[in-house]
């Protein structure tokens, strides 16, 4: 009996061995590629544990290294400021009117809710490339080509209805009685949403944040449609550049690769706990 | 005076109906302006003729959709796509169940080993398909150093540059990045079965097996069902994918719809067809979002 019970041990052990195996092993290989020289990654037999390690590359893409790849620096320079621009702007934005909208989906009764539920739904499920044309146009009447806040406007839109969904979720799970103790004290619906029922929903909202700028963060698409100049492009526009146009140096791509994802992989480390209960929340509860 | 009028103001705000149109109002405006208004004007578009230079469109009635039907690329494509969609979404939610349902087993480091499930999901689309390209790459990939060196191949291959081979190099690196996706979700949902229940069921004679089909599948079922539909609607419209691992290629080996309609708006700027068969994917995914909506709304009230 107990020898049965130490190989269910081990085989358990063995298997989450080689999950982790299966999970880390292409983004360490990313990682390991951008602490490598070019001379060490393109040998044959490739050695799996490069013999140096430098962060030359990730200074020559912040910094500007020599001449052939100062033209990426730049480029990547932009880059970064212009997604971590989009991303707060498109997070705060939604946040701030999809809280109040959540809200009223939420907690209070009016005609024409359910609709909008269903709206805020599926809207959700439009593929972006059925909109892409018609915002062109729009864009670009509005003299907005090329411009943050296209991408900004544009983002919105799918960040928004998600925010609702998901930050309305949290607050249906909120006891109406918590509210009805506030409103009995005197508080108007609104200031007992604000200062008793938002409160006690932090880590929705937590999690909501987080949400809402990996999204706009890791987004593609309309980045890759929206813009062409160093104005507006956006990491993953530049990076994707990088592996196409620059000669598909791969050294840098990974190295950009790797800057690129440090903010959401980062957030959702640290975050963790709220994120799980936010997938869960948004995901399957509805 | 000023008095009164802020007590009418704060008493509209007290009423449901208006502080419910006053909180929605600029949401719905957005999503109306941004989202609505371009998807019916692209429905307007895939009944039209459309020139991009002189700003005309002229109706044509179901034109670009037989033209669609007619197109071998558009019905290679929407094949690819079927099998691609398949595929993952039955690999991934095996795999994530699996996955799972090892993690659920108490081992050390259970806790670390569960939080790197989160690296995937996290990692940005664009940096999942150039890592991938690079592993694949036909010259210093890491896929062919490792097999090469566990003496599984004999020379390097190039795995993009054959259809078959670069689709499901595709579908492998797609299948990695939303498995754990999968693995939390099952996670979550098997946390919730007390132990109890597999007591009993062991008093009953069944075996690890037997208990995996009668008590664990049944409980973790809707989520499955959930994850099915929402990874189906995901899968569908993937892009990135295609457009930097291989370029739809070779031969269009890996040409998946949204990278096709791309190609044949922005490329051969047929505007029409490119808005009819984006119509086709929607209406795809809106047969998918009902189902899911029925399915949520079955138990408790959703909407």
């Amino acid at each position: 009996m107990k020898r049965s019970i130490n190989f269910k041990q081990v085989l358990v052990y063995f298997l989450a061995f080689l999950i982790v195996l299966y999970v880390m092993a292409p983004y360490c290989w990313l990682v390991l590629s951008s602490l490598s020289t070019k001379a060490d990654l393109l040998t044959t037999p490739l050695k799996w544990i490069p013999p140096h390690i430098t962060f030359d590359n990730y200074k020559a893409i912040l910094f500007g290294g020599n001449d052939s790849t100062s033209d990426a620096g730049s480029q990547f320079i932009s880059a970064l400021k212009n997604s971590f621009i989009i991303s707060i702007v498109v997070t705060a934005l939604a946040l701030f009117l999809g809280i109040l909208a959540a809200y009223a989906l939420a907690r209070l009764n009016f005609r024409g809710r359910k609709p909008a539920i269903l709206t805020v739904l599926l809207v959700q499920m439009i593929p972006p490339i059925a909109l892409i044309v018609p915002l062109y146009i729009i864009m670009s009447k509005a003299s907005l080509m090329n411009n943050k806040y296209s991408l900004i406007i544009i983002y919105l839109s799918f960040v928004l209805p998600f925010v609702i969904w998901i930050m309305k979720s949290y607050l249906a799970n909120i006891p109406a009685e918590i509210e009805e103790a506030a409103r009995i004290d005197g508080c108007s619906k609104l200031r007992a949403f604000l200062t008793i029922i938002l409160p006690i929903s932090l880590s929705g909202l937590a999690a909501t944040t987080i949400f809402a700028f990996i999204m706009s963060w890791n987004e593609f698409f309309y980045a890759l449609n929206f813009t062409t100049t160093l104005a507006s492009k956006t990491l993953p526009v530049v990076i994707t550049e990088f592996s196409s146009k620059h000669g598909a140096d791969y050294i840098m791509t990974s190295t950009g690769g790797v800057i690129a994802s440090l903010p959401p992989v980062l957030l959702a480390f640290f975050f963790q706990r709220y994120i799980l209960s936010g997938l869960t929340n948004g995901a399957v509860k509805g | 005076m000023t008095q009164k009028v802020l007590k009418r103001i704060t008493n509209a705000m007290d009423s449901d109906k208006k502080l419910g149109y006053l909180l929605i109002f600029p949401s719905l405006l957005v999503i109306l302006g941004v989202m609505l208004y371009p998807f019916l004007y692209s429905l307007n578009m895939s009944f039209s003729k459309m020139d991009f230079a002189n700003r005309t469109m002229n109706y044509i009635g179901l034109d670009n959709y037989i033209r669609m039907f007619k197109d071998s690329y558009f019905i290679n494509s929407l094949r690819l796509t079927g099998y691609f969609t398949i595929v993952t979404v039955i690999a991934e939610i095996s795999l994530g169940i699996a996955i799972a349902l090892v993690l659920n087993q108490k081992f050390k480091f259970r806790g670390f080993v569960r939080g790197i499930m989160i690296l995937p999901w996290a990692l940005p689309s664009v940096v999942n398909a150039i890592m991938w390209k690079w592993i694949y790459n036909p010259n210093y990939g890491a896929l062919n150093a490792l097999l090469t060196q566990m003496h599984i191949i004999g020379e390097y291959r190039d795995w993009l540059g054959e259809p078959s081979s670069a689709l499901h190099a595709m579908i492998f690196a797609n299948v990695w990045k939303e498995t754990p996706y999968v693995v939390l979700l099952v996670l979550a949902a098997l946390s919730n079965i007390s132990g109890d229940l597999y007591e009993s069921a062991k008093i009953d004679g069944a075996n690890a097996w037997q208990a995996f089909w009668k008590v664990t599948l049944p409980i973790v079922k809707p989520v499955i069902v959930v994850l099915a539909i929402m990874k189906s609607i995901w899968a569908i419209q993937t892009f990135e994918l295609p457009y930097i691992l291989t370029g739809g290629g070779p031969g269009g080996g890996t040409e998946l719809l949204s990278f096709y309609i791309y190609k044949a708006t922005f490329k051969f700027l047929d505007f029409g067809m490119g808005a009819s068969m984006a119509y086709m994917i929607t209406l795809v995914t809106f047969v998918l979002s009902l189902l899911y909506i029925k399915f949520l709304s079955k138990d408790g009230e959703i909407v």
